[in-house]
């Protein structure tokens, strides 16, 4: 079990309990605690719902081509732009600090 | 007005699946969706990708699913009102419906049934505040019609392959085209990357990366465009057009003002009995429905419209018994006169 920190649009802090042994990720963490979190297309990386800035050091996995294609149509886009779905729940995310990016219409 | 047994709004697996459940009570069936083509997300988002789930498909393709979907509906004659949106719903003093879409088909039914999946599709709207003031102002989302900008400047903003397509189409039109994109590499079809590099070359589209659509100006219409640079420097652009290609994004739309009860995005459902909204006659299947124990899955949805189709016969047939047969027993009789059924065997005396 790791534990993640979530800012949410509100800017409340929210401390999410993550097993890493589930296959899950970022954006099901946050859906599972019921934060605003879409997931529209359900974690392909193609509608940018989960979009969130990574606030704290560390290292995350490269970005693959789907996710980077959908962070360049998306908006509010900023350098620490990440899609939580693509953030599979490992070790080494102990602590991670994320912020909710806005919604986007 | 389109008359039919059941309508359903969404043509998306579910929505398409429905058709054959309906058809199977000798039900007729007609589609609305705000797509041009049917199949919801797994034609429009990702019809190359495989599914793993479908029960008794190892692996099938979205796109084929779909394909599949069509093919095994074909005998019920399905109708379909595509590139529209249901907008509105009026329920008839003998408890029947008339649906509406925005471009003013109107459809007739008893029974409505909503698969709308997560929404309709609507293009995505760069977060610009006053946006919504210039549509149809000289701003648009889609081009219906190229020649509106002959001889027109153009401001072009995206950076996958319908910005890159329109820019090279609307060169040899506008007055002039410019293509803003907020990095510097572009996504889109290699061939497109090197057609529009050809035509910046030519002084037929000027380019702007790393550079974003941050304002927007005019009276009457659409005058000019702020736009933004990576530096932070800003700029205006005198414009007639801007056409921010973003792709699309589903939103549940007009349908959440239809007096349903909402929750979470989703339509809520009795689960426990045949999928009926708090309306009498509405049914809602599939994602865009939510019951205890949901699970957003294509299989659910496709059981959830057998069901339903049960209760749905009810309602068009009061007082008549439907006993549910199997396919496999009955076959199935068309609405084309065609019958499919299994070979008969035949019984040889020697």
């Amino acid at each position: 079990m790791i534990q993640i920190k979530v800012t949410d649009r509100e800017g409340n802090l929210h401390l999410l309990d993550g097993p890493i042994d589930m296959g899950l990720n970022v954006m099901e963490l946050c859906k599972a605690y019921e934060l605003p979190v879409e997931g529209t297309c359900g974690g392909m990386a193609m509608c940018a719902s989960c979009q969130c800035y990574v606030q704290s050091n560390h290292e995350l996995p490269e970005m693959r081509e789907a996710e980077e294609e959908m962070l360049d149509q998306a908006f509010f886009v900023a350098d620490n732009s990440r899609l939580g779905c693509q953030l599979s729940l490992t070790k080494s995310m102990n602590g991670l600090e994320l912020e909710l990016a806005p919604e986007s219409y | 007005m389109i008359q039919t047994d059941i309508l359903i709004i969404g043509a998306g697996p579910v929505g398409l699946f429905t058709v054959f459940e309906a058809g199977l009570l000798k039900l007729k069936s007609h589609l609305i969706d705000a797509l041009p083509q049917p199949g919801g997300q797994c034609s429009e988002i990702y019809p190359k990708k495989p599914i793993y789930d479908i029960p008794g498909f190892p692996e099938v393709l979205a796109g084929d699913l779909v394909n599949n979907l069509m093919e095994q509906i074909k005998p019920f004659q399905p109708g379909f009102t595509l590139g529209e949106r249901a907008e509105t719903i009026e329920k008839q003093e003998d408890g029947t419906f008339v649906v509406t879409t925005n471009k003013g088909t109107k459809h007739h039914a008893p029974v409505l049934v909503i698969a709308g999946g997560l929404g309709s599709f609507e293009p995505r709207k760069p977060p610009i505040a006053n946006i919504t003031d210039f549509e149809d102002k000289g701003l648009a989302y889609f081009i219906r019609d190229p020649e509106i900008y002959r001889d027109k400047k153009v401001v072009i903003s995206g950076g996958g392959d319908s910005a890159l397509d329109w820019s090279i189409y609307l060169s040899d039109i506008a007055a002039e085209v410019s293509l803003v994109h907020r990095r510097k590499e572009f996504r889109g079809a290699l061939d497109s990357v090197e057609k529009v590099a050809e035509l910046v070359k030519e002084g037929k589209i000027s380019l702007l990366t790393e550079t974003e659509v941050t304002g927007l100006n005019g009276e009457e219409k659409l005058s000019s465009i702020e736009i933004t640079r990576k530096n932070k420097e800003k700029e205006q652009l005198e414009v007639d057009a801007f056409i921010p290609l973003f792709g699309l994004s589903p939103k549940l739309g007009p349908i959440a003002n239809w007096g349903l009860e909402i929750e979470k995005n989703a339509i809520k459902v009795n689960n426990a009995l045949d999928y009926s909204t708090n309306i009498p006659g509405i049914f809602a299947i599939g994602d865009v429905n939510t019951y205890p124990g949901k699970l957003k899955l294509i299989l659910c949805g496709f059981h959830e419209a057998a069901i339903m189709a049960q209760y749905a016969y009810n309602i068009i047939h009061p007082g008549k018994r439907y006993v549910m047969k199997y396919t496999t027993v009955n076959g199935i009789d068309g609405f084309d006169g065609q019958k499919k059924e299994a070979k008969k065997t035949v019984a040889v005396s020697i």
